[in-house]
């Protein structure tokens, strides 16, 4: 136990900014997670494999010189396709089904992305230099990586480009449409099919630029997926399906939780300790639904 | 009644005789007793009860760093232990060793039990896929910590003690098969029992509809803590004679391993039948044979053939065995089959 964090303020600001930074990635990958949940009602543990496969894909382009900043573009459209793959192979088989049986069939998948990465690039930690420099602020008490407000940057231009694609374009209403009400959609001639394997298209590009930010900023590693996948299903039920600000509010809380307990505990029990909480909120929820007779649906 | 008389006889006489008959399977076969026996606990509360659990290795990780702390602490610093890699310091006498076993053994079952019931009631009160992600999180987070934790080994992990030497070669594995073999008995025993009795029905009750079974009366509550502490029981118990075993204990690789265990005992209940007697131990049996022949002759590609089993049984075979025994030949299972229904049925297909 360390609590430093506390007596420096320069600290606190520094776990905070990198908190902040951080949690916008956490929220961008909980967008797609709510997307398809809220469209398709399944819930994807193979989530954080896709994000770790965008990676790959900017990393191999660092390696071959191009700069792995133009993973951001390439990522999401072969993820894309990825993503209409893994639906046609998998996915549309379990969607009308009970969702312990989409669990276990994307744990499979997990599995099987998590190992093939690893004979494909090898079980080493590796990241894609940018070469983007470090920003100092307050008399260079605090240093931020310009790649991480890079890709902060980033996220958010996605998101706000997918936010309004959603709500302009006719794909976007047919999603909406068929998150409200599938059968009602398909009467009024909507193809819930192609609905769907587009809408886990779109997870899995999200996914990808996701994976080849995290890739400039941070490291990764075949079998790094679990937690990106364990951080965005805590963000969705904190901030519950379809209610945007509160995404990117608990994606950067949750960031910021993160950097704290880093600090504080100590690096070897971060993961855990984000585990741990998804496990706190639930429990939380749960004694608090139950004062009304309810229960988490 | 008769025949099923004959039918246990002869598994229990082939199981006594299988370590002689089989001298060079013994390890294997007491790692398909350890798998039964997960996979028959995993079917009370996965199966009968509807609480799909990811966190029954909780309880099976717990087993094993307590049976192999109980055996090293009673009678050696376990600090220094785990430190300087004590087996080569310190040595056990037999004695020593199965006292230490024995008691280990039973705290290894007995703490599970407490931490189940204890965690049950914040735990149990979240349905369908909250309570699976919430017990994935909880296996993979006890994993994260207990790599975190010095005097167990921390990251570098934990050598359990060594079979003493007793003069003969074959101890070690003859131990171990009729220690796990001896637990499986014990568990069919248990559950068979359970099963007869209107603690069953409770479970299916909360399984099909569990507001329904709240209005008629029954303290869900209650029996879906008990049902989880009796798995818990059993998985500690299967967990700490595992680690004994393995004679090694790693955080995230042997005790606390979500990727393989924890799924492999729901993926065993799955494929033998879920909510049934025998299919989970009909389900370990095939599983543990397809697994050590695909780790045997595809070395490296395992992971890649177990996701792509794991795909295949969920989406095709989500009844397994059992159930699709049920449907071809019902009247095997007791059910009186009309035999219009069955003229009905066959047009329908």
């Amino acid at each position: 136990m360390d609590f430093l964090v506390f007596q420096y303020p320069m600290i606190t600001l520094q776990a905070c900014l990198d908190g902040i930074l951080l949690g916008v990635l956490f929220a961008l990958i909980a967008y797609g997670m709510a997307l398809q949940w809220g469209v398709m009602n399944i819930i994807n543990i193979a989530q954080g494999d896709l994000v770790i496969l965008g990676g790959y894909i900017a990393y191999f382009m660092y390696l071959y010189g191009i700069h792995p900043a133009w993973g951001v573009i390439v990522a999401p459209v072969i993820m894309y396709f990825v993503g209409i793959a893994i639906y046609k192979l998998v996915i549309n088989k379990v969607v009308d089904r009970d969702l312990f049986i989409s669990i276990l069939a994307t744990f499979g998948i997990s599995i099987l992305f998590m190992q093939l990465m690893n004979f494909a690039f090898g079980a080493d930690v590796v990241l894609a230099n940018s070469g983007y420099g470090t920003t100092m602020l307050f008399d260079n008490n605090v240093v931020l990586p310009n790649s991480k407000i890079f890709s902060a940057f980033i996220s958010i231009v996605f998101a706000v480009c997918l936010v309004i694609y959603m709500k302009k374009s006719k794909l976007g209403r047919a999603i909406r449409a068929t998150a409200q009400n599938a059968r009602a959609a398909k009467i009024l001639g909507v193809d819930t099919e192609k609905v769907y394997a587009a809408t886990f298209g779109i997870n899995a590009a999200l996914c990808g630029v996701a994976g080849a930010l995290i890739s400039i900023t941070f490291t990764i590693h075949p079998y790094m997926g679990l937690p990106y996948t364990i951080r965005s299903f805590m963000i969705v039920i904190v901030a519950g399906l379809g209610n945007l600000p509160g995404v990117a509010m608990s994606g950067m809380g949750l960031g910021v939780f993160e950097e704290f307990a880093d600090y504080i505990l100590g690096t070897e029990f971060r993961i855990g300790s984000v585990f741990l909480l998804l496990v706190l909120i639930l429990v939380y929820r749960r004694f608090k639904l139950s004062r009304k007779r309810e229960y988490l649906k | 009644m008769n025949k099923n008389f004959v039918l246990y006889a002869a598994i229990l006489i082939f199981g006594l005789a299988a370590p002689f008959l089989f001298p060079a399977f013994k390890v294997q076969l007491s790692i398909l007793c350890v798998l039964i026996v997960l996979a028959t606990t995993w079917n009370i509360q996965g199966g009968e009860m509807g609480y799909n659990s990811f966190g029954n290795i909780l309880f099976y990780g717990l087993g094993m760093y307590l049976c192999a702390s109980v055996q090293v602490g009673m009678f050696f610093p376990l600090a220094e232990w785990t430190e300087s890699g004590g087996e080569k310091t310190f040595v056990h006498t037999p004695t020593q060793f199965f006292q230490g076993m024995a008691v280990g053994l039973v705290v290894a079952a007995v703490v599970p039990t407490i931490v189940a019931g204890l965690i049950g009631y914040s735990i149990l009160g979240l349905r369908g896929h909250y309570f699976a992600i919430c017990t994935l999180g909880l296996g993979v987070a006890a994993g994260e910590i207990s790599g975190g934790i010095e005097i167990i080994g921390a990251g570098q992990g934990f050598t359990t003690p060594p079979f003493p030497n007793v003069g003969s070669l074959e101890a070690r594995g003859e131990f171990f098969y009729f220690l796990s073999f001896f637990t499986l008995v014990l568990t069919f025993i248990a559950v068979r029992s359970i099963y007869s009795t209107r603690f069953k029905l409770i479970l299916n009750a909360i399984r099909d509809n569990e507001d329904k079974a709240e209005a008629m009366g029954i303290e869900t509550m209650k029996y879906k803590i008990i049902g989880w502490m009796i798995s818990a029981f059993f998985c500690g118990l299967a967990g700490g004679i595992m680690g004994g075993l393995v004679g090694y204990i790693d955080s995230t690789d042997v005790a606390f391993d979500g990727r393989e265990m924890g799924v492999f005992m729901v993926l065993m209940a799955i494929l033998g039948g879920k909510g049934t007697l025998w299919g989970p131990i009909i389900g370990a049996t095939i599983f543990h044979i397809f697994k050590e022949g695909f780790w045997t002759f595809f070395l490296g590609w395992q992971y890649v053939a177990l996701g792509v089993l794991i795909v295949v049984i969920v989406i095709y075979f989500p009844e397994g065995i059992m159930g699709w025994l049920r449907e071809k030949y019902p009247e095997r299972f007791g059910e009186v089959v009309d035999e219009k229904d069955r003229k009905a049925q066959v047009e329908l297909k």
